[in-house]
Parts: C-alpha cells; structure tokens; sequence
C-alpha cells in the first residue's frame, strides 16, 4: 500500500508583494494527499487554501518548496505541462464554443484525433448528465448546467489529479445538495484525486475522506471528518468547524487517560488526550454543545435562554462566577423542548468529551 | 435661501403643481429643469445643417438655395464625374491600406500594454502610441510635410502614394488601439487560465481563446481607423502631392467653383459612408455585450 | 513573520522562471515594435524635424537653407525695419495666437454649457432611448468635418437656408452677413465640437452611482445643490477630458476658419499653413507650430495634474 503521493507538497512558502507589504499566503506547507483520495482543503477566506490549489495547478510558482505529482517535482512546469486539470469558481467557460468544443479542449490541445474526441465528449456528457447539449453555447444554459460542463471538460482529459476551487458556491443550496453527492459519486466512479477548495465546513465534512483544515497560511489540523469534529487539536480548528463552549480551566491531576481538570462556576472534567502536565496548569478546553447532558433539578446552572431549531433546542445554561454554557438537546419524542427557562439543571459530560487544545 | 425643510428638495411642490397632468416629474430624481429643452435644442442644432445639405442634394433644380423638385440628376452627375472616381479610389487605397496597417500594430500592441505585468518602458511606449492623439492636426501636418520634403531632398525618397499612406497610419494607431485595448481589459483573465490549464501552450491560447473574443475590439477600432482614414482633411491637403486627390480634397476643390448642388450630392455621400460606419460599429458593440 | 528569512526556491524554479521572464520581456518588445517604429519614424521624427527647421534660414523658394539663424522666434515678436536692420515689437503674431486662445477658449465655455446638459439629459433616459440618443450624437462625431462646415457655411450664406427663410417671412429685408465673420468660425467650432464634449461627459455620468444621487436627495439637498456638490464632481472625468477634445482641436482649428472665416482674420492654424504655403518661410512656420504645440502641452500639463491629484482625494 506504499503509493507514492498523488500531491505532495514540500515546505511550500508563497509570499506576495515585497517589502513591508509583504503577505505570507503560504507559510512552510507540507502535506501528501493520497491516491484515488477526495481531499479537501477548507478554511475562512485568506487562510491560502486557494493560493495552495493555484501553486498545484500552476497559476502561481511557490516562493520556496517544492510540489510534486506523483513523486515528480513539477513546481517549475507551466500549467500546460501539468497532468492536472481545475475546475474554476467561475466555471471559466469558453463563451465562443459550444459545450462539445469546450469539453474537446483539452483533448484537442493535446493532439487526440478527431475521431477519439467525439467518442469522449459523449461519454463525458453522459457522465454529467447532460447528454444531447453538446450543441448549445454555455451562455444558454443555466448554472448548475454550466458546473457539470467545467467537471466534464476537466474529466475528459483524465487527468490524474482534479483540483476544484470552491465550485458549488454559486448554485443555491438544494442545487448544492444535489451536486455534492454526485461529486462525490464521480469520484468514486473515476477514481481520480479530488483536491476540493471551501469555506463551507458541511461540504467538507459529508464529502471529504481527508481534511486540511486551514488558516493564516497553514495547515491547523489534516485528518478526517470525524478527527476533525471529535478531536480537534487547537483553538481554530474547535471554532471553526461546528459549535464550541470553550472553558479556562485548571489542570487538577492526570487519570490514567484523561486529565482531571476544574474551571470556574463549577465544572469538574475529564479531558483528553492526557498530557504530563503539572497541577495548575492553566489549559483551554473545548466542549461540543451536544456532547453536554443536562439533569433536572440540578445545581450546577439555571437555564437562561431557550432557542428552539427543530430537531434540537439550543440552551443557554447560566453557571456560578459568570460561566455559560451552550447546551444543544435533542427535543422529546413529541416534539417539545426538554427544559423551560428558569430550570435548573446539573451539568454532565462524559470522559473524554472535553478536549484539551494545544496553542 | 430657502430653509431646509424635511423634504427632499424644497423646489419640489411648485412642478407638482404647475405639470398637474405629470406628477411623475416631481417625483423623478433624475430631472434637472431645462436639461431636456438644452439637449433637444443640439441635437437639432446638430442635424440641421447636414440635413438641410442632404436635402438640397435631391433637388431636381440648378439652384443650391432654391427648391427645384425632387431628383436625383445631381448623383448621377456626382458618380459619372471623373475627378470624383480617381478621388474615391485613391481615398480608398490610402484608407484601406492604413487600416488594415494601423488595425494589426494596434492590435499587437495592445496585447503587449494591457493586462500585463509592467515591463520597463511600458508608460513611454503608451503615450508614444497616442502621441498623434494630443497634437493638433496641423503640426501634423506640417512637420509631415517638412520630413517628407526633407526626404525628397536629401535623400531623394519619394513613395508617392506611401507617403500619404505612413502619415494616415500614424494617426489611425491610436484609434484603433483605444478600442482594442479597452476590449482586452474587459476580457475574463481566467479564460486564458483555464486554456493553460487544458494543456494550450500561450499560442494555441491566444490563438483559440483570446483572438476570437477580442474580434469586436478589433474590428471596432478597424472601423474608427477607417472613418479617421477617410474623413482626413487637413493633413492630406497639406502632405499631398499632386495628383493624390482625395474625396476630402475634391470636396473642397469644388468649393471654389460656383456651387451647384453636386457638391451637396458627394457631401451626402461621405455623409452616408460615415453613417454606415457607426452604424456597423454600434451592431458590433451590440453583439458582444451578448 | 519577517520577510527576510524567506527561504530559497528550488534550483529548477529559479532556472524557469528566468527563462519565462526572458521570453515573455522579448514579446512584449516584440509586440510593440512596429507600432513605435511607425509611430517614432513617422509622426515623433517630422516634429523633431520641424523643431530643427524653426531655428534655420528660410529658403528662397519654400524649404530652407542649412544656416542657423534664431530669426523665426524673433519675427514671431519682432519686426525688422528692411531699411536699417533695427527691431520693433510687432503684435501681428501675438494678435493672432490670443485672438485663437480666446476662441478656443469661448467656444470650449459655449460647449460645456450646453454639452453637459445634454449629456446629463441622455445619461438619465431609459436604456431604450439613452442608445439611440447615443447613436444620433456618434454619427456627427465621426462625420467628416469638412462636409459638416459645408453644411454651416452653406446655411448662413448670404443666399443661405437662414437668410432665405427670414426674408420669406418678412423679417428682414436684406440679407444678414453672417458668413466670413468671427460669428460664423465660432459657430462652425461650436457646431464641429459639441459631440467632443458630450460623448466623454456622457461616458462619465453612465458609469456614474445614481445611488448617489439619492442619497443626496435623501439629506434634504435641493436639485440646484445636488447637482452642483454631487453629480459635477462625480462627473468631473468626463467634463476634463471634454475640455481637453474641444480645447486642443480648437486652438489648431484650420477648417472651420478655412471655410467660414474667409481669410480675413486668421487663426494660429491658418497663419501655420500659410507659412508653409505662400508665405514661403517655413521655419517661421515651424517656430509657430511649436509654440502652439508648447501651449498646448501646458493645458495637457494641467489635466495631468488635475486627474492625479483627483485620484488620491478620492481614494485618499
């Protein structure tokens, strides 16, 4: 099972402007992305997840590093010279051909004979779904018609790797619903590396094997979805991805695999991965809203806001010393919220459901 | 001054009420008072003249002032003139050749300034190209003339027609230039991203990509080259040689002998190419905004 | 983050990218060549030229004579007494350079005051209209400037269209002069330049953020000041560049003084052209291009400085 990388990246640094103005967009990236992988790069905007994907594509050289293509350096290859094809946010069309030209593109440029070509735009067009608009120009079509033109256009060439620069932001969101599962599909089928660019943490986590989670340039945490959610390593990463109580606590004693530690207002957890250190250390720790169990007629919080989202309500548990707590609570089977304003309630979580971030 | 009361517009109400039948006025933002009366007033002021000529060139009669019924006997006469022929086609070899000239420069030079990392030289090069923009036509045409008298003299070079060619060249660079460029600024970069990224070496991209969307400018600025071409007075009266009679100058020529509607027959006619001309244009711009 | 320990590129990046940055430097030359050759041989090489002739001898029979003499720029103020040599200021040039400065100028005012309404009235039409209004304005924009003069001078005639009409309807019963005055040019430039100014001013207000405008409005301004403390100053691009159209064309003029001026009072344009015909002294002529060119490059000086420092308050 030694592959080789599809993608690896090698102490990637990508500095623009110069001077005082200089920005560090990448700042010492290293990551190998598996064969056959769907791999996302996900981060707020300006994290370098684009500047990243632009490096691998070509549109851009790293300032130091080297990128390598299935164990080949290609970070000096023009883009033309590189067995990767891109699907662009903007689709990036040609408004002067038809969908059959522009889907040809690729095998044109590369010399494919005449014959060969309409055999594959078919089969592409079949692929996508839109078999019998080989004739149309793209400003006829709508926007979810010109995606799947921008995927078979790339996919005609069979490229070993497929790079896809946040290309679902412009379809509205059952239109989105719809193409994530296809792309997914398609990636499966083809079994071609996807390397997937978003912003949007749900995209990611439905249809990523891997993740790089990203910001200021670096990669924060790289691993699946689940790691991501479960076991975030740092501050960034908890907050980004899906709903965080983040506690200051201090550490109290080591158990076996978790760390006993204390916070204000009253909370007595058990987080992990354990670490060696000293009594009271003053660590962060990271506690999902869902993983927190509420008991009646507790002592530990009053309820003090009840937002209701239909599957869940969401509460806003007031503790001792100013502490708070967001609480999520799957509604009773007839529907109704668990807890009223006002309740008071005990605090339970479970070993190892509190984090331990690094920063 | 009046005070600011809490409406918008304190001279609001007094239209409201005097254009009782257009109370849309009031309420339009937009409106200036007498700004409408002002631009009819040109756009008339405008017309007037040439069409005061155009009419006169269907008169039947002698007369340039005197309404002789309708006919058309002054273009036959206009077309059937000799000196009109041997004007029209020297205007159009001179013209067509420095069009299509001036149209391919541009064109590369606009590649060359627009859209592109600065390169050392690149603002002289710029105003260089304009520079026949910023000078008043009849220091061009002066100096023109002078270099090619120093030409003659000196070095006893004379390109008899090319002379009047090079010089319509000059000018027509940076009309056909402005058009090109301005469509290359509006044309997505990531198109020819995406032709790289399909394997299209920097030729096949310009060749499959970029040329067939810049068409439009290009031929807009064919069709500015060829008006400024066409329409030229002042440098090719100064610069020609004899026998190089333009329409222009024939035009003018004819102006010293006692007018007869003929004149006002071959004024309509360059009328009418420069019609043509924005009209093509304008379709042109039309279809690309598609 | 500090800039300075950024670490190399690989030695294969560093090769490419110069051998890319070599070729791509010898296109961009190679694309502008021709048109710089052309440009350079044959419209910046004449002016050098002229510049060179207006300090020689003028020749006998047109030409000149390779002798320097500085007497092109003297005449151009002073007149020299054939008898005994001496020098006398003579205003004959100077007349003529501030009577065309002073047209120019007029017919520049005359232009904005009545293209910037039109202008502002076409930009604030519905799209439907605003075309073909900008259609009807283009077509005498890029007619031949010859024919349009003709057109004037063949209305204002003394047996023209205006004087025709006016005496069938019994207002007057000679014909009005108004052909060969300093009227007519200065209709004729009015008439040849308006397009000038309302197409670059229309250009500007149709790019312009009428949301602006609204919000003006909003803040209890009247039209008078809206449109003095907004829309001017948003406008302001275009109406430089129409003064600069009307302004540059118009101190050069040469046909719309040929045809409706009569020769009686010349213009800087007619005065050029004349040295260079029958008057047989072109260095002269040459002297007197240049200073028109050197106050035209002042005005372009002027709209240099403005559009720069316009740039940085708006962006400031």
């Amino acid at each position: 099972m030694a592959d080789i990388a599809a993608v690896e990246a090698r102490g990637v640094v990508k500095v623009f402007g110069g001077g005082q103005d200089a920005v560090r967009a990448l700042d010492n990236v290293s990551v190998a992305i598996r064969q056959n992988e769907f791999f996302t790069l996900l981060g707020p905007s300006g994290c370098g997840k684009t500047t990243l994907l632009r490096l691998i594509a070509g549109f851009e050289q790293p300032s130091a590093g080297e990128i390598l293509l299935n164990g080949k350096p290609v970070e000096h290859l023009p883009p033309y010279q590189r067995a990767v094809n891109t699907v662009f946010q903007s689709y990036a069309l040609f408004p002067h051909m038809t969908v059959a030209q522009n889907i040809s593109f690729g095998l044109e440029m590369r010399g494919t004979p005449k014959e060969k070509t309409a055999g594959v735009v078919e089969e592409m067009l079949g692929l996508v779904k839109l078999s019998g608009l080989g004739g149309r120009k793209p400003t006829q079509l709508s926007g979810g018609q010109q995606q799947r033109v921008a995927l078979a256009r790339a996919l005609a060439n069979h490229p070993e790797v497929l790079l896809l620069d946040e290309p679902l932001s412009a379809l509205d969101l059952k239109l989105r619903q719809e193409m994530r599962s296809e792309l997914k599909n398609l990636q499966r089928t083809t079994g071609i590396t996807f390397i997937f660019v978003t912003h949007d943490q749900e995209e990611a986590l439905t249809m990523s094997d891997r993740i790089a989670v990203m910001s200021k340039g670096q990669i924060q945490q790289l691993g699946a979805a689940i790691d991501i959610y479960e076991r975030p390593v740092n501050r960034f990463v908890a907050d980004f991805i899906g709903d965080t109580n983040f506690v200051e606590a201090a550490v109290a004693g080591r158990e076996g695999d978790y760390l006993r530690c204390r916070s204000a207002g009253g909370l007595d957890l058990l987080a992990s991965p354990a670490s060696n250190a000293g009594a009271g250390t003053k660590v962060t720790l990271a506690v999902r809203p869902e993983k927190i169990t509420l008991k009646r007629n507790g002592d530990t919080g009053t309820v003090a806001q009840s937002v209701y989202v239909g599957t869940d309500t969401n509460y806003d548990v007031r503790l001792a010393d100013n502490m708070r707590l967001n609480v999520r609570v799957q509604n009773a089977v007839d529907g109704r919220p668990q807890f009223a304003v006002g309740d008071k309630v005990g605090i339970d979580v479970p070993a190892g459901a509190t984090r331990l971030l690094q920063d | 001054m009046a005070e600011q009361t809490l409406t918008a517009g304190t001279d609001l109400p007094a239209i409201t009420r005097s254009r009782g039948n257009r109370p849309r006025k009031a309420l339009d933002l937009k409106y200036q008072p007498g700004f409408g009366t002002v631009a009819v007033c040109c756009l008339v002021m405008l017309y007037a003249p040439i069409l005061v000529l155009a009419i006169f060139s269907f008169t039947a009669g002698d007369s340039i002032t005197r309404w002789g019924g309708f006919g058309i006997r002054w273009y036959v006469t206009a077309i059937q003139n000799e000196g009109f022929h041997h004007a029209a086609l020297t205007t159009l070899k001179i013209t067509i050749t420095a069009t299509i000239v001036s149209t391919l420069v541009a064109t590369a030079a606009a590649l060359a300034t627009t859209r592109t990392r600065r390169w050392p030289g690149q603002t002289a090069a710029f105003m260089v190209i304009n520079l026949p923009l910023m000078v008043p036509e009849i220091i061009t045409a002066v100096a023109s003339l002078s270099f090619f008298a120093l030409l003659a003299s000196v070095l006893h070079i004379n390109f008899g027609l090319g002379n009047l060619i090079l010089v319509h060249t000059v000018f027509c660079i940076p009309f056909a230039y402005l058009p090109i460029k301005a469509r290359l600024e509006d044309m997505d970069l990531t198109l020819e991203q995406a032709a790289a990224d399909l394997y299209a070496t920097p030729w096949m991209a310009f060749r499959r990509v970029t040329l067939p969307l810049l068409m439009p400018g290009i031929s807009a600025g064919a069709a500015l080259a060829f008006i400024v071409s066409f329409d030229d007075f002042t440098i090719t009266q100064l610069v020609a040689g004899p026998g190089q009679t333009t329409l222009p100058l024939f035009i003018w020529d004819h102006t010293r002998l006692p007018l007869t509607p003929e004149i006002n027959a071959m004024s309509t006619i360059l009328l009418g190419v420069s019609i043509v001309f924005v009209t093509l244009s304008f379709v042109i711009a039309r279809r690309r905004r598609k | 983050m500090a800039a300075a320990d950024i670490p190399a590129p690989t030695e294969r990046l560093v090769k490419a990218q110069a051998l890319v940055r070599k070729r791509w430097l010898k296109s961009r030359y190679g694309l502008v060549a021709p048109a710089i050759v052309i440009v350079g041989v044959f419209g910046i090489l004449p002016l050098m030229i002229m510049v060179i002739y207006s300090f020689l001898k003028a020749g006998d029979y047109g030409g000149v004579q390779w002798i320097g003499s500085v007497e092109a720029y003297v005449s151009f103020l002073f007149q020299r007494d054939i008898f005994d040599g001496t020098l006398s200021f003579s205003s004959d040039y100077l007349e003529i350079y501030i009577r065309s400065i002073l047209l120019a100028v007029m017919t520049t005012v005359f232009c904005l005051a009545l293209g910037f309404p039109t202008a502002y009235f076409m930009a604030t039409r519905p799209l439907s209209q605003r075309t073909a209004w900008v259609f009807l304005i283009t077509i005498p924009f890029w007619s031949n400037l010859l024919v349009r003069t003709l057109a004037v001078m063949l209305i204002i005639r003394d047996e023209g269209v205006v004087n025709d009409v006016l005496r069938w309807f019994g207002l007057i019963d000679k014909p009005i002069i108004m052909l060969y005055t300093d009227f007519a040019v200065m209709l004729g430039l009015l008439y040849s330049f308006l397009p000038f100014m309302v197409l670059p001013i229309y250009a500007s207000l149709e790019k312009m953020d009428f949301r602006l405008v609204e919000a003006g409005f909003d803040l209890y301004a009247t039209r008078g000041r809206v449109l003095r403390r907004i829309i001017i100053p948003l406008a302001k691009p275009g109406i430089v560049a129409g003064c600069l159209l009307v302004f540059i064309p118009a101190i050069g003029a040469y046909v719309t003084p040929l045809i409706l001026g009569g020769g009686k009072h010349l213009m800087i344009g007619a005065l050029i052209a004349l040295q260079f015909g029958s008057s047989r002294n072109w260095p002269l002529g040459s002297a007197q291009a240049l200073i028109l060119m050197a106050g035209v490059l002042v005005a372009l000086l002027f709209y240099v400085r403005s559009s720069t420092g316009k740039a940085q308050t708006l962006h400031g």
